[in-house]
């Protein structure tokens, strides 16, 4: 005979012919279920013909149920002992509510050449309901010209303010890491040249044409592309934008044409910004370095021309239009429930970045195909 | 009689100085389905959350299974806090977890049951209040009666002895509401659970309630306890008598 002795139950386990006896004695709850279980279940999966005695349990909760029904599910019908009462209720509960629909079950993997297919396919739809959106935003735009009325200029105060205004400690903080970085990096080897005197040159054109717009764009992506699918994927979750719907008010032009504006505002002015605070730092490696912030002027002077700045600062507006079209979009679109607003947000801070490193990329051939 | 299993001493709730409610004392005895019952804004649900310890009382003492649950602290709350379950007005389910996942979630950290036994009680959980086929969705995908249900199945995952549910009926049509009346009245007698349901559904409480006590804004505290349909059918105070019988009070 085997026996466990349990601080709740004692299962003893005993040949019975045809098959084994399990009597069960004490208190079946979910510890001593725990506890019985492998043993249980690797004696029951023998096969053998199986009595489940119970004559000498005290209690049983559905964990102990469960167990049983378990037992009896492995080694086939079972001879059961059951004394009358609250037990065999349990145990008819029990059963019951086990034996109830199981949930559909999963849709089976395609096979790899319908998987490719289904990938293509919603790659498509995807694309397409992108492309609608900015559709829609332009006939949105359009019409806000013939009712100018329709935009809330306060919510467009609003997010000028978050996405512009308090965005200007970071902007200038990083701006000027980047310009002492970059000075710093760029001097160990032009020193060897001994052309450290085109540290400025080097840095100015690097922040006002490429680094500076890209930065700034990075951090609206990451500060307000995410707040935007957030607060508005929020808003779809709990059915608030349904609501403007239906109340015959377009969520592009209460929603999305605020945001979007303000974001197209806000980001030449966070480049700048971050440009300005760039050369600063570097003006302050050049000091460290021996040069008066009058020769690194006089330097940028020479270096830089106005379309180096417009150039940046127009990249830097197209910027920020696609971070708030891309996070508008995200939080427009997002699912149901608490998972969807993090998904949108993310998506919106993934799609911003990689959407200006692309656009970032085409205004460099545009650029340079131009002669600008 | 069956011996109490909360007991409620001489109780004031107080937020930034105001009281709620003060002197309200009751006793849950086991296996009964005992209703907190008033209109909105009495303290229905601060009285709740005071008796499974989430608000510290401002005077008075719970008891709960015989232990005072706000003296308790550490390993000793956890094990109180255990053997009881709670359905939120909501339903409080995780929205990132399947049903199925919501309520394998205390099973998983209260118990050592292997992952096949946790599935299967969760699926007995699910079948006994009737979502066997929704454990695979999401609470997103489930309508408010379904996350209601399921916020139940959760609560009575360690099967506890006592039940707390905040307005299960809030929100439900009434067909819906009947039926999780009938499964709150089917589990305390096929199970012996006791249930302290706080709700202002009348019909609710004359259908499911064995005792309740009434809490009133004006009185801050409890105007009356007993039988539900004998406070209906006998009760002197106009405010209980207005409410059972939805009349506007002068």
């Amino acid at each position: 005979m085997q026996q466990g002795n349990l601080s709740a139950v004692t299962l003893a386990i005993t040949p019975e012919p045809p098959g084994l006896r399990m009597a069960f004695s004490g208190r079946l709850n979910a510890t001593a279920a725990a506890r019985d279980w492998a043993e249980a279940t690797r004696r029951a999966r023998m096969g053998e013909p199986l009595h489940l005695d119970l004559s000498g349990l005290e209690a049983l909760d559905m964990a102990g149920a469960v167990l049983l029904l378990r037992l009896e599910n492995l080694a086939g019908p079972a001879r059961w002992t059951v004394p009358p009462g609250p037990m065999q209720t349990m145990l008819d509960r029990t059963r019951t509510a086990l034996s109830g629909p199981r949930p559909p079950a999963a849709a089976a993997s395609l096979p790899w050449l319908a998987w490719f297919g289904q990938l293509a396919w919603d790659a498509g739809g995807a694309l397409v309901t992108r492309l609608a959106f900015l559709g829609e935003a332009v006939a949105s735009g359009l019409a806000l010209l013939s009712h100018p009325r329709r935009l809330r200029r306060t919510e467009l105060l609003r997010h000028l303010d978050e996405a512009g205004l308090r965005a200007f400690p970071l902007c200038i903080l990083l701006g000027l890491l980047l310009g002492m970085i970059l000075a710093f990096q760029s001097s160990v080897p032009m020193r060897r040249f001994g052309a450290e005197s085109f540290i400025p040159n080097l840095v100015g054109i690097s922040l006002l044409r490429e680094l500076g717009p890209l930065m700034a764009a990075v951090i609206l992506a990451g500060r307000t592309g995410s707040a935007f699918a957030a607060e508005i994927g929020t808003m779809t979750v709990n059915e608030e934008v349904d609501a403007l719907r239906v109340m015959g008010i377009d969520p592009m032009a209460w929603l999305v044409l605020p945001r979007i504006l303000a974001a197209l505002a806000v980001m030449p002015i966070l480049a700048l910004v971050m440009d300005l605070a760039g050369l600063i730092g570097m003006g302050v490696v050049m000091g460290t370095l021996g040069y008066p912030p009058a020769s690194v002027v006089a330097a940028l002077e020479r270096a830089l021309v106005l379309r180096d700045l417009l150039g940046g600062l127009f990249k830097a507006a197209v910027f920020g239009l696609a971070v708030g079209l891309i996070g508008c979009r995200a939080g427009l679109s997002a699912g149901r429930g608490p998972r969807a607003v993090g998904d949108a947000a993310t998506s919106a801070v993934v799609g911003g970045i990689v959407a200006m490193v692309l656009l970032d990329g085409l205004f460099a051939t545009l650029f340079y195909r131009l002669g600008l | 009689m069956a011996e109490p299993v909360v007991q409620v001493q001489g109780l004031r709730a107080a937020f930034d100085g105001q009281t709620v409610f003060e002197n309200v004392g009751f006793e849950v005895r086991r296996g009964e389905v005992f209703v907190i019952l008033g209109g909105s804004g009495c303290g229905k649900s601060t009285l709740l959350k005071h008796m499974i310890g989430l608000y510290a009382p401002a005077a008075g003492t719970v008891h709960v299974l015989g232990q005072d649950i706000h003296a308790l602290e550490g390993s000793a709350r956890q094990a109180l806090l255990r053997r009881i379950g709670v359905m939120w007005q909501s339903g409080a389910l995780f929205g990132s977890d399947t049903l199925a996942e919501n309520v394998m979630v205390p099973l998983e950290q209260h118990t050592r049951l292997p992952a096949e036994a946790r599935a299967l009680l969760a699926r007995a959980k699910l079948g006994l209040v009737g979502l066997s086929d929704a454990a695979a969705r999401l609470p997103a995908e489930i309508s408010g009666g379904m996350a209601k249900r399921a916020g139940i199945a959760r609560a009575m995952a360690l099967d506890p002895p006592i039940l707390f549910l905040d307005e299960p009926s809030a929100g439900l049509d009434p067909i819906t509401s009947a039926g999780l009346d009938a499964l709150i009245v089917q589990l305390a007698r096929d199970l012996g659970t006791t249930f302290v349901v706080v709700t202002h559904e009348l019909q609710s409480i004359l259908s499911i309630g064995d005792r309740c006590i009434m809490l009133d804004k004006e009185a801050k505290g409890m105007i009356a306890e007993g039988d539900p349909r004998a406070l209906r059918d006998h009760s002197d105070n106009p405010v209980v008598r207005a409410f059972f019988r939805r009349e506007v009070m002068a």
